[in-house]
């Protein structure tokens, strides 16, 4: 749960004098760990600095969110203004129990690669 | 409207017969440590829970894997690969990994100024992990040692 786990290294870091920035995209998870700093990118899971291909926008996006460090005073969650698409089709989808969240693999402790040369390329075969 | 995923992933696991996912709450304010200097001053350091590695690296595990890759800021950007537990959300990465690893885009953060530096290594974990105790007693050190020897100033955490 990557939301809930960047929450907790932000608490554990901020503790020990390391100031950070949270991004993420699913807000209700960020509410609930509660994070010193967040900016919340309204994107669907996979995107959380931009579409794919729009470097523009994905600078603009992390340019934003660091910029966080500097004008927030207080803990808090900081909304970017940014849209994915006219409709909100995506948030229906994700939303339904049935078809959205997570789809997760298998849990276990093989090492799963992007692409089989990787595994040649890791185990120096 | 905002998506609710934790309902959605909780009535997705119900459905599925997978054990309840027991969120993280946190019952305490937050502590704070203020930015003290300009962020163009500052050296910024990056974790990223998309699961990102470097081709020759090992790959991620899916169960509880607490284990975090260094990935030099000058690697090329189609050097990049990804293994997470939830793999449906890796389709854009995987063609293009600045969505969700800003390689990239804090490289150029740094030509422009706006940051001082970025930290020579960038590091990725795969954030899947259901053991809130592991990532506070595995994860979280070793994010924290990392940052500590690279000396950072301020630290980016770009969820997946």
């Amino acid at each position: 749960m990557c939301h809930q786990t960047v929450s907790l290294v932000a608490r554990y870091l901020e503790e020990r004098g390391i100031p950070t920035m949270c991004m993420g995209s699913a807000l209700d998870i960020l509410t609930a760990g509660n994070p010193p700093r967040a900016t919340f990118v309204d994107f669907p899971l996979g995107h959380t600095v931009g579409k794919p291909f729009d470097r523009d926008g994905q600078i603009d996006i992390v340019r934003r969110g660091l910029l966080g460090l500097e004008t927030m005073t207080a803990p808090g969650i900081e909304t970017l203004a940014v849209r994915w698409s006219d409709d909100e089709d995506w948030k229906r989808e994700a939303s339904d129990g049935a078809s959205g969240g997570d789809v997760r693999q298998p849990r276990d402790t093989t090492p799963r690669y992007q692409y089989e040369e990787d595994r040649r390329l890791a185990e120096g075969g | 409207m905002h998506v609710d995923y934790m309902k959605a992933i909780t009535e997705r696991y119900s459905r599925l017969g997978y054990p309840p996912y027991d969120w993280y709450h946190a019952d305490t304010p937050p502590p704070w440590q203020p930015l003290d200097r300009k962020l163009s001053d500052c050296k910024i350091g990056m974790m990223s829970t998309s699961g990102a590695y470097v081709a020759g690296q090992v790959a991620y595990f899916y169960k509880d894997d607490t284990s975090t890759r260094r990935i030099p800021k000058r690697t090329p950007t189609e050097d990049l690969r990804f293994s997470h537990i939830t793999e449906n959300y890796l389709v854009d990465p995987r063609r293009d990994p600045n969505c969700i690893f800003p390689i990239e885009a804090l490289r150029r953060l740094e030509d422009e100024g706006t940051v001082g530096e970025v930290a020579d290594e960038l590091f990725s974990c795969m954030g899947g992990i259901y053991s809130k105790r592991r990532v506070a007693e595995e994860l979280a050190p070793a994010v924290h040692e990392n940052f500590k020897a690279q000396n950072v100033d301020a630290a980016l955490l770009v969820a997946m």
